[in-house]
């Protein structure tokens, strides 16, 4: 390693993003001060000692502003390319693990142009990503010119190596509240901490604290480096790390909350990801970023970070995408996010032109763990027309404000203008057409993070049944339907269960929520899944009060296009049901469940969506009829998992191994069918969206009612109550 | 208008929720005044006022519970200011205390700023994270409050 090179990288590369908010401020001032000094000094061609960390660091900046074409607008008006003996002899030297990194990160070297790999002996660093990333220091402009005239880029006119690795040593000075001087950079300081940017630069500091976690084995490029820097530079990134905490990259912001919620049991999360953002994966570089950011919002939650970093890891791959020109603006919203924000709000509400209510919304971001009066600030500032529900766009910018809290952004005084939801609106128009593809995606994907066993029987279950009918695309909708039914079924019943199901999902609705069957088949599967939660229903007799509850509670979620069905046929069975139940109750318990039993079990559910199950599918079977014998052959496999059911407690352990191969082969098959089925899949929904109006405005109807009957019991019980009391 | 402490606005809801014992609680969800070092007394105003705003609901009967008039009018006057009281439909009271050397403030301007209150205290209600019950921390809320109060001062 070249002393020149390594010396002038060290410092200058070693600059990431102002750890705290009085650095720059500090930096600036000090610098304002020292600028006429610096200036004079003017071009530091000393040789400062450079940590290997902070050679690899510098070096692999380097090599991503050098990747993308050096054009545009930058810094400088010119940019010549010229060879720096220093910084070919050091890049190949870095070349190793600058090349792993760059062929591991195509992400930014695709914005950038694909340009080559290595720096090469024409080593210069693009201006346009040399100006972004001293931008993303965080560090005020003035400082920022003071550094490169300081280093020498704007008297050469380009930024070579040299000069690289010299503006990244003073930007780490500047950072750590260092004059803006040659003398600055002299001496052992931390990495560079950059904030966000468009080519996902890594915060180098950060990883340090992470590694002792050890959790990056699947990303072997950066965290290789990582590795190597964290030995070299341990000392002064735990200095950094405290001051690192509230300024976190935002796009790494969802995976933190990603992370959040994976910690709630998203095994699966990771792979359904996995499988859908393969080719991102390969382009992330964000690993070391979102370990930044896990580790800049490490104090409250360090344990959940370690546990679900890898599952945060893969989720934050796709969301990091940037495909936006505002590398530091925490508050825009990328692709990815917009994407992940999407397929979480058809977790709650299939409907995206409709609305999630406040309860279902206060459940959902009550998982964030977040404080109430944070989230209730989040709501109001979210919340635009105030009408207690959210839109689309609402739901985005809450979710978005969430996440941006959870890495410890502070929350704004008013809704960014980017967070607004006309302008989300606007923003949602084209993906849209997007989002059709993704919807197989997202619906695999929930269906992916159930990370119960028994889901994953009701999804084989589910898959099968559907490979005969519905689209593929219909049965993920069932899948997730399903599962949800399952989870809430189980959820319902057993307390145990409910802890273990329905907690660890975002996705799945919460315990006191009826699960949502969309299709017949999923219908069918209720009846499996009813099966399942047929020994706990004893537990849980509803009366007619819990079901206007539940009820009220399904008008906020879009039912299922039968939901009309089940409701005049619960309404049918409410007396025949409710005996039934008796008489089950004490045979639910046992483990010998008749078939026959199963049918009047599963009629009756108190989740409602399972009672209908027998008698919708009778009325139902024309739509449906090559999935009647399917159904019924499951059911004696439902008996048996019913069976083994009860005997767990937990319900996880007792899960057959067996049904576990069952979703691979229906995966492959839903995959084969996906294609040809988002076709009929749309045609369905459409006509499914005819049904749910319609059954939106009767439940509507019925939610008046209830209100009115409300309204008039209490002016009763005001009126008579005694005139003393008011 | 005057800067100096001449203006006191008091703004105080009062809940009293009708429980299904006998037990009534009135108790401040909002209190806000200017200047604050005045708040205590203000305290003790609005309490005491909200005897007076019970007659009054009280006195238009029951047979109007559903259509009486929100805006109770003032409540009464000392010598040093006027309590304004307004109720709503769901039993949460405002009380706003003006100093009574404000003459400019006019009955419809009152309403309007208890008409306001109203308002932001429903879109509190709307935020689900809100119970209610709850002292009323949001900003918005607050905003309003601050600019009505600055708008009277």
């Amino acid at each position: 390693m070249e002393p020149g090179a390594a010396a002038a990288v060290g410092t200058a590369g070693a600059v990431g993003a102002a750890a705290s908010a009085g650095a720059p401020a500090a930096a600036a001032a000090a610098a304002a001060g020292a600028s006429a000094a610096a200036v004079s000094a003017s071009y530091c061609p000393l040789p400062l000692p450079l940590s290997d960390g902070e050679q690899q660091c510098y070096s692999e900046l380097f090599a991503r502003c050098c990747c993308a074409p050096a054009t545009s607008s930058s810094f400088f008006s010119s940019s010549s390319s010229s060879s720096s003996s220093s910084s070919s002899s050091s890049s190949s030297s870095s070349s190793s693990s600058s090349s792993s990194s760059s062929a591991g990160h195509p992400q930014p070297a695709a914005e950038l142009g694909r340009g080559a790999s290595l720096p090469g002996p024409a080593a210069t660093a693009g201006a346009n990503q040399v100006g972004d990333l001293f931008r993303a220091s965080q560090l005020p402009a003035e400082t920022l010119h003071q550094i490169t005239e300081l280093c020498g880029a704007k008297r050469v006119g380009y930024f070579g190596l040299t000069q690289f690795y010299v503006a990244l040593k003073l930007i780490a000075a500047a950072q750590s509240g260092l004059p803006v001087q040659v003398e600055s950079i002299k001496c052992e300081l931390p990495l560079p901490q950059f904030m966000a940017l468009k080519n996902d630069e890594i915060r180098y500091s950060n990883p340090t604290e992470l590694h002792g976690m050890k959790c990056q084995i699947p990303y072997v490029t950066m965290e290789k480096n990582s590795f190597k820097r964290v030995d070299d530079g341990e000392k002064q990134q735990e200095k950094m790390s405290p001051i690192m905490s509230p300024v976190s990259s935002p796009p790494s912001s969802p995976s933190s909350y990603q992370r959040v919620p994976l910690t709630y049991g998203y095994g699966k999360l990771r792979s359904g990801m996995d499988q859908m953002h393969a080719a991102p994966y390969e382009t992330r570089q964000h690993t070391l970023q979102q370990e930044g950011s896990t580790s800049g919002s490490h104090g409250p939650k360090p344990t959940r970070r370690q546990t679900s970093l890898i599952q945060s890891l893969s989720v934050e791959r796709e969301p990091q995408e940037s495909n936006s020109n505002y590398p530091d603006d925490p508050w825009r919203i990328t692709e990815e996010q917009r994407e992940y924000y999407i397929n979480q709000f058809k977790s709650l509400q299939p409907d995206l032109s409709s609305f999630i209510s406040g309860s279902l919304a206060k459940n959902f971001f009550t998982k964030s763990k977040l404080t109430i009066p944070e989230l209730s600030y989040i709501w109001e500032l979210s919340d635009v027309d105030c009408d207690g529900a959210l839109t689309l766009p609402e739901f985005c910018a809450a979710f978005h404000l969430i996440v941006a809290r959870k890495n410890g952004y502070p929350l704004p005084e008013s809704l960014p203008q980017t967070l607004q939801p006309d302008y989300l609106q606007t923003a949602f128009l084209k993906p849209k057409w997007d989002c059709a593809l993704f919807d197989s995606y997202s619906e695999s994907m929930p269906v992916n993070q159930q990370p119960r066993d028994l889901n994953r029987i009701e999804k084989s279950s589910i898959k099968e049944k559907t490979d005969l009918t519905a689209p593929a695309q219909d049965v993920n909708i069932d899948d997730k339907q399903a599962l949800k039914i399952s989870s809430v079924d189980e959820a319902m019943p057993k307390d145990l269960s409910v802890d273990t199901a329905a907690k660890p999902g975002l996705l799945p609705p919460p315990p006191a929520l009826p699960p949502r069957p969309l299709m017949s088949q999923v219908l069918h599967h209720n009846t499996s899944n009813d099966s399942i939660s047929q020994t706990k229903l004893p537990g849980q007799l509803p009366g007619y009060g819990d079901f206007r509850l539940l009820e009220q509670v399904l008008l906020t979620q879009i039912g299922c296009v039968w939901w009309n069905f089940r409701e005049q046929i619960r309404k049918d069975n409410d007396l025949q049901t409710k005996e039934q139940i008796a008489e089950e109750k004490d045979l639910c318990q046992t483990e010998q469940v008749s078939e026959i039993e199963l049918h009047p079990q599963l009629t009756r559910t108190p989740s409602q969506t399972e009672e209908s199950g027998s008698p919708v599918k009778k009325d139902l079977p024309h739509t449906q009829p090559p999935s009647k014998p399917i159904r019924r052959k499951f059911r004696p496999e439902n008996q048996v998992m019913e069976n083994q059911e009860p005997s767990s407690v937990s319900g996880t352990s007792s899960v057959p191994t067996v049904p576990t191969v069952k979703p691979h082969a229906s995966i492959q098959k839903q995959s084969s069918k996906q294609k040809k089925a988002i076709q009929t899949a749309i045609r369905k929904n459409k006509e499914a969206n005819a049904v749910l109006a319609r059954l939106n405005s009767e439940l509507q109807q019925q939610l008046k009612e209830v209100h009115q009957e409300r309204i008039a019991l209490e002016n009763q019980l005001e009126q008579l109550r005694p005139v003393t009391v008011l | 208008m005057r800067k100096k402490n001449k203006n006191k606005n008091n703004k105080n809801l009062n809940a009293s929720w009708l429980k299904p014992y006998s037990l009534l609680q009135n108790y401040p969800l909002y209190i806000r005044s200017i200047p604050a070092e005045q708040e205590l007394k203000f305290h003790y105003t609005v309490h005491t006022s909200l005897d007076v705003v019970d007659e009054k609901v009280s006195a238009m009967g029951k047979a109007l519970v559903d259509q009486r008039e929100l805006y109770l009018g003032l409540l009464y006057p000392t010598e040093d200011y006027k309590v304004y009281g307004y109720v709503t439909n769901s039993k949460v009271k405002f009380v706003m205390v003006v100093d009574s050397s404000n003459t400019a403030l006019r009955d419809n301007e009152i309403r309007s700023m208890f008409r306001k209150l109203h308002n932001s205290y429903t879109d509190v209600m709307c935020n689900p994270f809100y119970n209610p019950g709850d002292r009323i921390h949001s900003r918005a809320f607050d905003n309003m409050v601050t600019s009505m109060m600055v708008q009277v001062c």
